[in-house]
């Protein structure tokens, strides 16, 4: 007599199923633990006293809330200065990234005239050319004319985004010829049919580029390291890697609380703009 | 089909600032580094005309192969692990629901936050002292691995904080390649019997590969660009086993004065790039498209 097996039931599927489920929502949990734990220790670190950190370095609350960490890390440094800085860096960044791209897309997308192509090579050949190559020699231009530890410094060279420019012109390219033709003959100037009607059509291209430009130059550390020597123009990203190099060592609630002021506002602004922030980075990526 | 301008200039002027701050500030600094890797210079005195002397140095030193070995190293390990991971976790969280999307937001918000808050909070999570990791580890009753300062480990002990940084990237490139993955087959191949092994191996991967294709080239580019983590949390070290291409330059120029040196491995360094770009282009050719036809 053969033995025959019994079928699987249903019930055996749906067993079967419902563990490995449940092993992959707790190995899930655990991502979600490895990602927000280091966030949530900088948090805890920062209330603590520098005597609870060195007796009990390991336990996660805070005995009490204390603001003292917060207070020399305002006290130290003129964060608001610094925070200044920053954010005006970056919004002239992303502003002038878009007012530039547009006009030049433009052209890219929509004109004839001798030298297209070539034109349009150069913008494509910057793309291989990031800043990790440029620094040294940028630094020796900058140097004699007096421009380094200067806001030009660390914005003119963004000024122009290759990639953005890029982007632009393809969002261009699907704009109907008879739109900018109608707005010619209605006498708009090439500089109101860019600013006025081609510039709000494509408004998402834009604010993605703006957006990703605002948030990477925001945190950008390595340009402006190598172009400020002082604390002049100095940005936040820099001022707080500084807190560390000052430090003693143990010091670690201040630097963490010195991190919550430099993450905080990012965080909040993702939190606050996810999908947008998504849809930068993928169109970035799927373009 | 393309307008006609309506003032010959017009397009010259639409470009002009953009051409000419391309120039300035990417194409004329390749010229000025490549010029200035013939020379001695210190910044100080006057440069001097040294021919191929820097290069030979590097060479010859055995500096440019250590850089570039460590560089590979670090890379292949970043790239590696966080485009399988990445994959993973695009594969495990495309659903619905609030929990998926909880766990999406914190695996990104890595990528968003600035390497340099990133940097100082996983060195102090991994100070052999006090850090949480080694108090852990003793707790368990282990002997804590000196992340940072074990010259063997250091480098890997960046490739990973790396991963936890990006991983973020990949998941959310991946999930939106998944968009293109259509549900009725997947359920029809579900129907005819095939498990979630046959489905992803059949159908999702081979949608999927142009992706990773994509994701692949692009962190191995920006993963040899890497500088501010080698910056702030271990300044290249120990004895040097966490210099990487970019934090070397930046010892030539601001710890050595070597500015010649420094512009040697500028153009060297720039070479790579374009041979990576070029392994890039390949692949964009074949580049995920927005629509899919299976």
């Amino acid at each position: 007599m053969a033995l025959v097996a019994k079928p699987p039931t249903r019930e055996d599927y749906a067993m079967r199923r419902s563990t490995s489920d449940r092993l992959v929502t707790l190995g899930l949990a655990l991502v979600a633990l490895l990602w927000v734990g280091p966030y949530l220790w900088m948090v805890a670190t920062s209330f603590k006293s520098l005597d609870e950190l060195v007796r009990a370095p390991a336990w996660p609350i805070p005995s009490h809330f204390r603001l003292d960490a917060y207070r020399e890390v305002f006290a130290t440094l003129p964060v608001w200065r610094y925070t200044l800085n920053t954010l005006v860096m970056a919004a002239l960044i992303g502003a002038l990234q878009a007012a530039l791209a547009l006009p030049a897309g433009y052209a890219l997308a929509k004109l004839t005239f001798r030298g297209r192509r070539p034109a349009f090579l150069m913008v494509m050949a910057c793309l291989m050319i990031p800043p990790q190559v440029t620094f040294v020699p940028v630094f020796m231009m900058l140097g004699p004319l007096g421009l380094v530890n200067t806001m030009t410094a660390l914005v003119v060279p963004f000024a122009v985004s290759a990639f953005g420019t890029f982007l632009v012109r393809q969002a261009l390219l699907a704009v109907p010829n008879e739109l900018i033709e109608a707005a010619r003959l209605d006498g708009a100037g090439e500089l109101t049919i860019i600013y006025r009607i081609l510039g709000p059509l494509v408004r998402p291209t834009l604010a993605a580029m703006f957006l990703f430009s605002f948030v990477y130059h925001y945190s950008d550390y390595f340009w402006p390291l190598m172009m400020t020597t002082d604390d002049h123009v100095r940005t936040l990203p820099v001022a707080i890697a500084l807190l560390r190099e000052q430090g003693t060592g143990v010091r670690w609630h201040i630097v963490m609380a010195g991190n919550v002021v430099l993450t905080l506002p990012v965080l909040v602004l993702f939190v606050l703009a996810q999908r947008r922030i998504l849809r930068a980075v993928t169109a970035r990526g799927l373009s | 089909m393309s307008l006609r301008p309506t003032k010959a200039f017009h397009p010259y002027a639409m470009l002009a600032p953009t051409l000419v701050l391309l120039g300035l500030f990417s194409i004329v600094p390749l010229g000025v580094a490549f010029h200035r890797s013939f020379f001695a210079w210190d910044l100080l005195t006057p440069a001097e005309p040294v021919g191929f002397d820097n290069y030979r140095f590097l060479w010859s030193s055995g500096e440019l192969l250590e850089v570039g070995w460590r560089t590979l190293a670090y890379s292949v390990v970043v790239v590696s692990a966080s485009l399988t991971l990445g994959l993973a976790l695009a594969l495990a969280l495309n659903r619905e629901g609030r929990f998926y999307a909880f766990v999406r937001s914190a695996v990104f918000s890595a990528y968003v936050v600035s390497w340099v808050a990133v940097g100082l909070l996983w060195l102090w999570l991994l100070d052999p002292q006090a850090g949480l990791v080694a108090r852990v580890t003793r707790g368990l009753g282990w002997t804590p691995v000196d992340w940072l300062g074990n010259p063997k480990v250091v480098l890997f002990t960046l490739a990973g904080v790396t991963v936890w940084k990006i991983t973020g990237y990949a998941m959310v490139i991946f999930l939106a390649g998944l968009k293109d993955v259509p549900r009725s087959v997947l359920e029809a191949a579900a129907l005819d019997g095939a498990g979630p092994w046959q489905r992803f191996h059949r159908i999702v991967w081979p949608l999927l590969r142009p992706t990773a294709a994509f994701v692949g080239t692009t962190s191995l580019i920006l993963s040899f660009q890497a500088f501010d983590i080698v910056r702030v949390m271990t300044q290249g070290g120990p004895v040097r086993s966490s210099t990487i291409f970019v934090y070397a330059i930046y010892e030539q120029v601001f710890v050595n004065l070597r500015i010649g040196r420094a512009s040697a491995l500028t153009v060297v360094f720039f070479l790579l790039l374009v041979g990576l770009t070029g392994l890039q282009w390949r692949w964009w050719r074949n580049r995920p498209r927005a629509k899919t036809t299976l």
